[in-house]
């Protein structure tokens, strides 16, 4: 039987690695997969209340974000295709149409 | 046992995981978010949830991972060079692995055949995880579950909008003059 608290713990590490992801990394495709890493720190938290509480009510909420998660990346990709065939990188340092 | 399984899969999640960050081709970040998502699926199954732990290596280490290293791949973003050395012992890493495949689907598909002493019968039919999931999802969460093909129905007619660019009667060299009137694409 697995604690409770170490899969909390785990889930806080891992989302604490994709914020870092996010905030350090420039390039658009890894801050892509960084933010996946905290959908996934989230899941775990469900997955985790799931088994602590006995009921499946967070599968099927990790259901939903997944489906959500899948949604985001395509479209997110869209995005970053479109911004390469502009702008020819996909460093978001480089990335400043919205500064004026 | 399990204890153990746990704390070997949180590590492995964890050190893949920050290579995602550290590495600095994108490529191999992809790669070792595959693994990451890999075994997170395998707590999921050691927290028992294993509708949700296969759902996670179809959707996010098949679908989702394949789009992201298209991309990568599409965009040519990889810079590695690739020494001889390197070229040789991946493939010789490659030789091995698929030898231990086979070799592992040979004495299955023995044991299938042939089975031993101790081999077990099948364990009497018992709802498992799938079903719950699946009751609960067909009933208490029959209206979200309709929300979310919209979502995936929304989400589609978005990618190929975008995707389609500035459209493909345009040049395809088109100066983007047109970025600061803050149109759509």
């Amino acid at each position: 039987m697995i604690p409770l608290s170490w899969s909390l713990t785990l889930s806080a590490v891992l989302f604490g690695i994709g914020i870092i992801g996010v905030l350090v990394r420039r390039n658009a495709l890894v801050i892509f997969m960084s933010i996946e890493l905290m959908l996934n720190a989230a899941n775990l938290v469900f997955v985790a209340f799931s088994r602590a509480l006995d009921s499946v009510d967070g599968q099927v909420f990790v259901f939903f974000v997944m489906t959500v998660a899948a949604a985001e990346v395509a479209v997110g990709l869209a995005i970053i295709v479109n911004l390469f065939r502009l702008r020819e990188t996909v460093f978001v340092d480089e990335i400043n149409l919205l500064k004026g | 046992m399990t204890p153990f399984l746990f704390l070997g899969f949180a590590a492995l999640l964890v050190a893949s995981a920050l290579m995602v960050v550290i590495h600095r081709n994108p490529v191999t970040s992809a790669l070792f978010l595959v693994l990451a998502f890999c075994s997170l699926a395998g707590i999921y199954l050691l927290l028992g949830a294993e509708f949700v732990g296969m759902v996670q290596i179809i959707v996010y280490a098949g679908a989702i991972m394949v789009l992201f290293l298209f991309v990568i791949m599409y965009l040519n973003l990889s810079h590695d060079v690739e020494s001889g050395v390197q070229i040789a012992m991946r493939r010789a890493l490659g030789w091995v692995i698929g030898a231990l495949v086979v070799a592992e689907g040979l004495l299955l598909a023995g044991r299938r055949w042939f089975p031993g002493p101790d081999a077990h019968p099948i364990a009497p039919l018992h709802p498992g995880n799938t079903q719950a999931v699946g009751e609960a999802l067909y009933t208490r969460y029959l209206f979200p579950f309709e929300i979310t093909s919209i979502l995936l129905l929304v989400a589609m007619v978005g990618v190929i909008v975008i995707g389609r660019g500035r459209g493909a009667a345009a040049p395809p060299a088109a100066p983007p003059p047109d970025l600061t009137r803050g149109g759509g694409s």
